[in-house]
């Protein structure tokens, strides 16, 4: 389902429960408009090719997709990056490292003095042409996030495909072996739960405590942190919703459990998110489904203007709830 | 009526609180207390409640307590471990009660 239809079908499925609004929800909060607070992360979509096809990817992405950001591109990102003095770097995809410019916009970014994330989806480690991307962060002082939804296979490869959470330990023991993970480490490995399923994510701390524990026991992996994050109601996994009769449950559990303090403290208030193609906007989330940034001033990096972009409106819809949803989501983890 | 239980009920369970409302926020406030976070975690009193659920045989119980198991942590093994609790437990109270069998038979036999 492209980013467009996904939207549509939230606001008009037949026969779906009728919504409270989420601008109505802010409103009730006091936040509408939401405006952002500045930006302390700029975070790039390199494309949507992955070596992998998971079940609940809201980038759709896959072998199959060719989107993928030009150098010329990524130089204006890097462009407009070097006129700020933002501090965090956030790189995703899609699998980011397939795109031939990743290794250079790490590069760049580093010698601009800003910390780099390369979020990972691990099994790309053990592809050929990446067998020595895990030196090649360490030499960088990446930091990885990487997604493993589970320290079970079973549930792991439901949601990742068949073999992913071996490849995934593999991956995660190599990382260990260079320093990634250990404790007092500055080479940071924090992992990324996402539900298997149509429910929310479970308590971050009490999660973590048992993927620690676990992943010890059975595998000898450590890792640093554990992000829980609420699977967003839109592309692969919103078809699941409605392929399985769960989409109106979904939606009425996102929606009562709207937080007002997770409201006030999402990600995109202090994120911007640049897509493949250099369209601006205010989340990864808008960008799958095409909702670019409000200021039409403003709309591709080429245009990049901190003072306009800082305190920006935000462009919300109704799958927005899934970031105000309990203990909030966002991509590093919890936000309330 | 096609038939007694409808899943869509489950969500109208605060309409019980017509007609009584003083003991429907009184259950309320119990049943928030029971289940908060205390001596037991929320995931241990979530993963009885799902035992007792299908001991008690509620399907709108086990509905609303497997999605809050997952929600908690817990994953389908443990899920499917408490559910065998349920069961032996079940299995074991008819069992137990083969003893009054034995009771009402030795009474009346010679």
């Amino acid at each position: 389902m492209s980013g467009a239809a996904s939207v549509e079908a939230l606001r008009v499925l037949p026969g779906a429960a009728p919504q409270k609004a989420f601008r109505d929800a802010l409103g009730e909060s006091g936040l509408y408009p939401l405006r952002a607070t500045g930006i302390g992360v700029l975070q790039i979509n390199v494309g949507k090719v992955c070596n992998q096809t998971c079940k609940h990817c809201h980038v759709d992405a896959g072998p199959n997709r060719r989107e993928s950001m030009s150098r010329e591109t990524a130089e204006l990102c890097m462009r407009a990056l070097e006129r700020t003095a933002i501090p965090v770097v956030d790189i995703t995809g899609g699998a980011p490292e397939i795109n031939p410019n990743f290794r250079w916009l790490v590069e760049r970014s580093k010698s601009l003095g800003r910390h780099v994330m390369d979020r990972c989806n691990l099994t790309i480690l053990s592809t050929e042409p990446q067998r020595d991307l895990a030196e090649f962060l360490a030499a960088h002082e990446v930091e990885v996030v990487a997604s493993l939804p589970y320290f079970q296979a079973r549930e792991t490869d439901s949601q990742r495909g068949d073999g992913v959470f071996d490849k995934s330990v593999e991956a995660l023991r190599k990382l260990n072996s260079l320093g990634y993970g250990k404790p007092g480490s500055r080479l940071k490995l924090n992992l990324v739960y996402n539900p298997v399923g149509a429910f929310l994510p479970p308590a971050q701390k009490a999660l973590e405590a048992d993927f620690r524990r676990e992943l010890l026991r059975r595998h000898g992996v450590e890792f640093h942190s554990l992000y829980t994050i609420t699977n967003m109601p839109i592309s692969r996994f919103l078809d699941f919703l409605h392929g399985s009769g769960n989409y109106d449950r979904y939606m009425s559990r996102l929606i009562s459990s709207y937080n007002a303090g997770a409201a006030a403290s999402v990600m995109c208030r202090s994120t911007l998110s640049v897509g493949w193609d250099g369209a601006l906007y205010d989340c990864d989330f808008n960008q799958m489904v095409e909702m670019p940034v409000l200021d039409g001033r403003a709309r591709h990096i080429r245009d990049f203007d901190e003072a306009l972009l800082a305190g920006r409106e935000i462009a919300v819809g109704q799958h927005c709830y899934g970031c105000t949803a309990g203990a909030g989501s966002s991509c590093t983890g919890t936000v309330a | 009526m096609a038939g007694y239980y409808h899943q869509e009920d489950l969500a109208r369970f605060g309409e019980m609180g017509k007609n009584a409302p003083e003991l429907w926020k009184k259950f309320n406030e119990w049943y928030g207390a029971v289940f908060a976070e205390g001596a037991l975690t929320t995931r241990e009193k979530n993963l009885i409640a799902l035992a007792v659920a299908h001991a008690v045989q509620c399907p709108y119980c086990i509905d609303a307590y497997t999605t809050a198991s997952l929600e908690a942590g817990s994953n389908s093994d443990q899920m499917t471990e408490a559910v065998h609790v349920a069961a032996a437990i079940k299995g074991g109270a008819a069992l137990v009660h083969g003893l009054q069998m034995r009771n009402a038979v030795d009474k009346v036999s010679m």
